[in-house]
């Protein structure tokens, strides 16, 4: 089995669902002849042309509607958004047309489209570079938000994305781009959208979370493994609309419960997790919910030691399971 | 001079890692600040390293070809300025060290012994265990959802039954201190005193007292008509020469002391599986005031003369009543005389001073008619009355005791007693 990185799977996924079905097509701010500006569209150009891997001009809204009108028409297009941040003047596309289509056209007209878009900061990229957008389109029914914390998820929910027939919004954390590489199978499988997925048993604390916070909670355990304190993480997958089976049954597993989100704390996913986890687990529950996130200010700063400290790392998870495991 | 680390920079957006291709500075090269020493690829881009510190290269910590993280150590450069102490690595360390310190501190702490879980609750029911007996591993001594779990998986959970034997031998001997909680409320115009302080300690130690000494009750009478008549000439003499007054019962206390030194048996306290019989006779007196009651201590009154008897009396009398007595003043009693006569009291049923083993009531002195040689006689009586503790004291000794303190009051008067 190959090793790839995070950034490789995304490739791979897009490559193998372009030659498995010609209706599937890529349009967005240079992903044709550059292969974008992370290089997830690497080759791609070169292999199957200018007219399924489309430059388009700097227009967010524009990449949005052409998707959804192509979608509408029998196609399967995979827009980019250079940056989840640039994915503001689209919303209105998003939200208004995408989410809503089969509902309010009483089934006649579906919009199998999928938008990828980098998200995520620690890469010292500042305010319009390192945004997590996830919460806007988590209270759209009609729309499902996925981000993948391995590449072996990446290529597995990326190829279910494409092949849903509703609109998806597949969100990758850049930083997770280059820094995580796991085997990734060369053959063709996908992962259930909607599924939540145990990515580490444990008996002590329950930690629930997404993206690149997967990862970084997996360092934590590793290192609070060796104190006795035994981790279980459940990897959201789909952040909306959310496995709630799988929820409460982590958060029933340990009765102690961290949920980690790298987003705003204020009207995070998270809090729709805690409240489904209120709602379902009280008599499980052995300590409060506790939240990790971001502070509630309006950006990811600039400076570096503003950064480290707008930003999750290993170190604030650990500190916060092993006050939960004390407590 | 000192030291500075050279670390590999982000070198870009998601940029993780970075090979160094060449280096462009060897061991001993100068170089000035932004100056390029390494040749960096990425799988994004190709750059320069710049040099963060102008001075001297001392060490070049990875080769041509070498795959480094972002931030790892590249090599390490001497230069001329001081080292910033607020770029060390050792920081946050130090830092952590204290915290850790902090939690270890911590854990004789019990205040969240009492604080329940959902989950511990819902456990803890449907397994009838009882919290009160089990040991918390949490914060604060909380007793976690695991603590449980894991009882229950030893099968070693404390019922309610097993505490039952354990919860009537403290309901017992709780049981009169219920008994005056359930008394009816308060109907109207009634005052109702709350309960604190000073009564709710004298209320505690009675009931310890009486539930748990099994007393016994004895009395003498003795005629004191001479040492009435000795003190009566003295009195107002020592009151002018000594400024305090000269009691009757500083003559009870000396007598009861002699007594004791004789007796030693009753100068004693019961201490589960033997008997403690103090050498020091330490003489608690008992003094009210207001609705508060004192037992300051004449410490080894068989020492004293009358006297320093008196002035210690009168000395702890007042200041009980200006309330400056201190808990020094109050401790190492080993029996007690109480002067219950001043309140015109005959007669008596004292309750132990605990841990001590009796009491004696020191009674009104009497001017009764008494037979004496069969006729008649005008004489000044007292009654003596004392509670024993019955495990530590029979009738006997008891009453050879009070046969003496009879015998010595009795004879008290100029030629056998002095008060100096």
């Amino acid at each position: 089995m190959p090793v790839m990185s995070y950034i490789q799977a995304v490739t791979s996924a897009l490559r193998e669902e372009m030659e498995r079905d010609e209706k599937v097509f890529i349009l967005g701010e240079d992903v044709g002849k550059k292969g974008g500006v992370f290089g997830a569209t690497k080759g791609l150009h070169e292999t199957f042309g200018e007219y399924r891997v489309l430059d388009t001009p700097l227009a967010e809204s524009a990449i949005a509607g052409v998707g959804i009108g192509a979608a509408m028409y029998g196609m399967r297009p995979v827009a980019e958004m250079q940056f989840a941040d640039f994915i503001m003047p689209a919303v209105n596309q998003i939200i208004s047309e995408a989410a809503k289509m089969r509902y309010r056209s009483n089934n006649d007209w579906n919009v199998p489209m999928t938008i990828r878009a980098p998200y995520g900061g620690g890469v010292h990229g500042a305010l319009y570079h390192s945004q997590s957008v996830e919460s806007i389109f988590a209270n759209q029914p009609g729309l499902k938000i996925v981000m993948p914390s391995t590449p072996y998820d990446v290529k597995g929910l990326l190829k279910a994305s494409i092949r849903d027939n509703d609109p998806v919004l597949f969100f990758e954390h850049k930083r997770a781009y280059r820094l995580l590489k796991s085997d990734v199978p060369d053959d063709d499988y996908t992962l259930p959208i909607g599924k939540a997925d145990v990515k580490r048993e444990g008996t002590d604390v329950t930690v629930i979370t997404y993206g690149l916070a997967v990862h970084f909670a997996l360092q934590a355990a590793e290192k609070l493994e060796e104190e006795g304190i035994d981790t279980h993480i459940l990897d959201l997958r789909t952040v909306y609309p959310l496995d709630q089976e799988a929820i409460v049954e982590a958060a029933q597993k340990t009765g102690k419960v961290l949920l980690i989100s790298e987003d705003n704390k204020e009207g995070s996913i998270i809090g729709e997790v805690a409240a489904v986890i209120a709602e379902n687990c009280l008599f499980d529950l052995d300590s409060p919910i506790k939240r990790l996130a971001g502070p509630d200010i309006p950006a990811m700063p600039f400076s570096p030691t503003m950064e480290k400290y707008f930003m999750i790392n290993p170190d604030k998870v650990e500190h916060a399971i092993r006050e939960l495991a004390e407590f | 001079m000192a030291t500075e680390k050279i670390n590999m920079p982000q070198l870009g957006e998601s940029v993780t890692e970075g090979t160094i291709s060449s280096w462009l500075v060897a061991v001993g090269d100068k170089v000035n600040k932004y100056d390029p020493i390494a040749e960096v690829m990425t799988d994004k881009v190709n750059a320069e390293v710049p040099s963060s510190f102008t001075g001297v290269i001392k060490e070049l910590a990875a080769n041509e070809g070498d795959t480094l993280q972002v931030g790892d150590l590249m090599g390490y450069i001497e230069t001329e300025e001081g080292s910033d102490p607020g770029t060390t690595d050792a920081e946050p360390e130090k830092e952590k060290q204290p915290a850790a310190n902090q939690e270890q501190e911590a854990s004789s702490d019990t205040s969240m012994k009492k604080r329940y879980s959902p989950a511990v609750m819902r456990l803890a029911q449907e397994n009838d265990i009882d919290l009160q007996q089990v040991e918390g591993t949490g914060k604060g001594g909380r007793i976690t959802r695991k603590d449980i779990e894991k009882l229950i998986t030893s099968g070693q959970k404390p019922g309610h039954a097993a505490a039952e034997s354990k919860k009537t031998v403290q309901e017992k001997a709780k049981e009169p201190e219920k008994s005056s909680e359930s008394q009816p409320a308060a109907k109207a115009g009634d005052i109702e005193i709350p309960v604190s302080g000073v009564r709710k300690a004298i209320a505690q130690n009675m009931v310890k007292s009486t539930t748990e000494i099994p007393h016994a009750w004895m009395a003498v009478e003795a005629d004191v008509t001479d040492l009435v008549s000795y003190r009566n000439k003295l009195k107002d003499e020592f009151k002018q020469n000594e400024g305090y007054s000269l009691t009757f019962f500083a003559f009870f206390v000396k007598a009861v002391a002699q007594a004791l030194k004789e007796f030693p048996q009753l100068n004693s306290t019961w201490a589960g599986d033997k008997i403690i019989q103090h050498k020091a006779i330490n003489l608690s007196i008992a003094v009210a005031k207001d609705n508060e009651l004192f037992v300051p201590v004449i410490k080894n009154a068989d020492e004293k003369s009358i006297k320093g008897i008196a002035r210690d009396i009168n000395d702890l009398a007042a200041r009980a009543r200006a309330g400056k007595l201190t808990s020094e003043d109050m401790q190492g009693g080993t029996f007690t005389v109480n002067n219950t006569g001043s309140f015109g009291s005959v007669q008596s049923m004292g309750v132990i001073n605990h841990p001590q083993a009796a009491i004696l009531q020191v009674e009104s002195i009497v001017k009764r008619p008494v037979i004496i040689n069969d006729m008649f006689a005008a004489r000044d009586m007292v009654n003596l009355c004392l509670s024993l503790d019955h495990r530590v004291l029979d009738g006997l000794i008891v009453g050879q005791f009070l046969a003496r303190v009879k015998e010595i009051t009795e004879n008290i008067n100029a030629e056998t007693t002095k008060v100096y």
